[in-house]
């Protein structure tokens, strides 16, 4: 397994280049023993750990497959790439991983401002690429957008507010809470799925109120006046889709008030590794989604992968890293079940295809019809400050979840 | 615009407390910084763009003294000394290559600092965000003080940020040293005529204003968020403030800073949804009807 980091012009990519000009390689490339697959993410930067955790379990997961025999028959070779994050670059580095290093499948492993820009360069090559970053749920869920070769191996936007929204629900109702604030940094994914969460959470329980707003500006270093904002406005409990950085000032300065003591937060954002790690003081209490923990779904098999990962990298897993792995999975899985390792006929195995899977609530994991993933373990619980951090995890409904996104996708015109 | 909600908070003793104290916390954080970067352009007439840089390098210094020795106060320590050394290498060795040249030239080296020490902080720490903690010794639960509420942290960081205006305005106005550099900030050239070593003038300001940002950096470290780059919003309400108190005047950038506190203190609760325009609203009102700042001098 060979990777390339760097997106510098070498020899070997000019050669393909050319031979790519003279326009021979897919048929040389149908005969050879191994299968090249492309991965593209975001290795330096802000969320550099983000991409790095992606790659960690896209080596360790096809490690695994080559180790049992590779994909029908053929060994994979991993092709990573670095788009910095950048759109732009990111659909650039899919047209070369395809049209140059000579890959068969993609794994997109950008955020969604990538791989929309990635799927229209799938569109255009007709190759298969397993989206496993992205949450924006139009992806897979607009007909418009969707394309044949192109999956999603990734929680959904949607999913997640209906998880969410029905938690949020349930905690109020059982604490007599009606009274929310909500505090999210102001930019547009802070304000659309603010939105869409109130949605859901007034779904489950019309009463609630929204009493204060508060939108932080994103890394902003001080939210003494959101905190004491939110103070005066007294709210029973926060909404808050603050993450990373921003997240961690806040729930530091949350703590220097006792804020956490006088309102209950419910922050979907918090249940993953990297975050869990920086937070110095998580608030007793409050209630997180889970993105990715080693206790959730708490089975040996998922403790196992954990483990496993811990000791190979020195560092946790995320969401990005079980998202890959399943990607991976799925991969084998399609071939086994196409008996070739190829792309179009994969991609025709894919849906509705099951597999065992250890982030799958019940063990196993669905690839919908619509291209995007579902039954993988989803839940909210409550926070403490030491290890596992979410304790009491209550996992989604996936009957409840189709059926309200189903008619969030009629509302939308997507079906 | 809530009016109703400050009519509220203004009559109520609690949310007068609670506002108040973080106004004046907010507002001294900033004129640490700003306190710098005012004395080094009243002296200098530099506009030190790297500034915020100082404030990010402070933070991280703190951090890493935080982890190695487990005591805040060493991390305070190794923060402000640390950035009162960096100010004058930061003076000997690049902006002072530039006095007297044009303004762009020495934003080009400003700049080019701010660049360098993000990728800097990048390699050595990180570029995921990084968390100090709260010491154990502030881990406690905030005073009540009539119904509103006070963290006793917080308290610690007002009364180091007036100590430190106390012992600058004192320094500036009764000591031998404090008279060279107003002297200096007036006539340079008569300063140095009459024997006094301009050069370590300017690096010891440099050194004041180095360690004075870094303190800011370091002080809020256990509450902040450590990002490369960080410096650069702290930056951006620094020259609000310097430009509002008065370019190159320290009691005017600490009333400035206080003002700019109270305003986002109190105008989250009223007018929550732009707080940032009331902000620049003061300034500008202040730069129509008193052109060089609140405690600004006339430029002869």
């Amino acid at each position: 397994m060979r990777t390339m980091d760097g997106s510098g012009l070498r020899r070997r990519t000019l050669l393909a280049g050319a031979a790519g000009a003279l326009a021979v390689p897919r048929i040389g490339r149908a005969q050879q023993n191994t299968v090249k697959v492309g991965m593209q993410s975001i290795i330096s930067g802000a969320i550099a750990l983000l991409g790095t955790s992606s790659r960690n379990a896209a080596q360790m997961a096809i490690e695994q497959v080559n180790a049992a025999g590779g994909l029908a028959g053929r060994k994979i070779e991993l092709v990573v790439r670095d788009s910095k994050g950048q759109p732009q670059e990111a659909a650039r580095i899919a047209r070369e991983l395809v049209n140059s290093d000579g890959c068969e499948i993609l794994l997109d492993a950008e955020a969604s401002s990538g791989a929309f820009a990635v799927q229209e360069v799938v569109r255009d090559l007709g190759v298969l690429c397993i989206h496993t970053a992205s949450e924006t749920s139009s992806l897979t869920a607009d007909p418009k957008i969707r394309v044949a070769t192109a999956f999603r191996c990734a929680r959904q936007g949607v999913q997640d507010a209906i998880v969410g929204g029905g938690y949020t629900a349930k905690q109020a109702t059982a604490r007599k809470m009606t009274r929310f604030a909500t505090c999210s940094p102001d930019y547009a994914y802070g304000r659309d799925t603010t939105k869409q969460y109130l949605d859901f959470i007034k779904h489950f329980k019309p009463d609630i109120q929204v009493i204060a707003e508060v939108w932080p500006k994103l890394g902003q270093p001080d939210f003494t006046d959101a905190i004491t904002r939110l103070i005066q406005a007294k709210p029973q409990a926060v909404f808050s889709l603050l993450y990373a950085g921003d997240l961690s000032s806040f729930v530091n300065q949350g703590n220097v008030y006792a804020l956490f003591t006088q309102v209950a937060m419910f922050n979907p954002n918090m249940g993953d590794y990297p975050v869990l790690n920086a937070i110095k003081a998580m608030p007793q209490g409050s209630y997180s989604g889970v993105r990715y923990l080693e206790t959730f779904p708490d089975t040996p098999r998922n403790k196992e992968w954990g483990e496993a990962y811990r000791k190979r990298f020195n560092e946790y897993p995320t969401n990005w890293s079980w998202q890959m792995a399943t990607a991976v999975a799925f991969l084998d899985a399609a071939a086994k079940k196409a008996g070739a390792a190829d792309g179009k006929k994969m991609a025709q195995a894919l849906p509705g295809l099951t597999i065992d899977s250890p982030f799958g609530v019940n063990g196993k994991i669905t690839m919908r019809e619509d291209h995007s993933i579902a039954d993988y373990a989803i839940g909210w619980g409550n926070t403490v400050p030491k290890p596992p951090y979410i304790v009491d995890i209550q996992p989604g409904d996936w009957g409840e979840i189709t059926e309200l996104e189903t008619e969030w996708k009629k509302k939308n015109g997507y079906v | 615009m809530d009016l109703n909600a400050l009519a509220g908070c203004v009559s109520s003793s609690g949310c007068l407390v609670t506002q108040t104290s973080s106004g004046l916390i907010v507002g001294l954080l900033l004129f640490l910084v700003a306190a710098g970067l005012t004395l080094i352009f009243g002296v200098l007439k530099v506009v030190n763009f790297a500034h915020g840089t100082f404030y990010m390098l402070g933070a991280y210094f703190a951090l890493s003294t935080y982890q190695f020795t487990g005591s805040y106060l060493a991390a305070v320590a190794a923060g402000c000394v640390g950035m009162g050394l960096f100010g004058i290498a930061f003076e000997r060795f690049l902006i002072s290559r530039a006095y007297g040249t044009n303004v762009l030239m020495q934003l080009l080296i400003c700049y080019a600092v701010v660049l360098i020490f993000d990728d800097v902080v990048k390699m050595v720490w990180g570029a995921d965000f990084q968390s100090m903690g709260m010491p154990p010794a502030f881990q406690v639960p905030p005073y009540f003080i009539a119904g509103g509420i006070v963290p006793p942290f917080y308290l610690v960081l007002i009364g180091v940020a007036l100590a430190v205006a106390l012992v600058l305005g004192v320094a500036l106005a009764a000591t031998r040293a404090g008279k060279i550099v107003r002297a200096a900030a007036v006539n340079p050239e008569m300063v140095s005529v009459l024997g006094i070593n301009t050069t370590l003038l300017y690096a010891l300001v440099f050194a004041v204003g180095g360690g004075l940002a870094g303190l800011a950096g370091a002080l809020a470290a256990p509450v902040r968020s450590l990002t490369p780059g960080m410096g650069f919003s702290v930056l951006i309400e620094s020259f609000i403030v310097t430009v509002i108190g008065g370019m190159g005047s320290i009691a005017g950038s600490l009333i400035a800073a206080i003002l700019l506190g109270m305003i986002r203190s109190f105008g989250t609760i009223g007018f929550p949804l732009f707080t940032d325009e009331l902000i620049f609203g003061f300034m500008i009102v202040v730069l129509i009807t008193r052109p060089t700042g609140l405690f600004g001098r006339e430029v002869v």
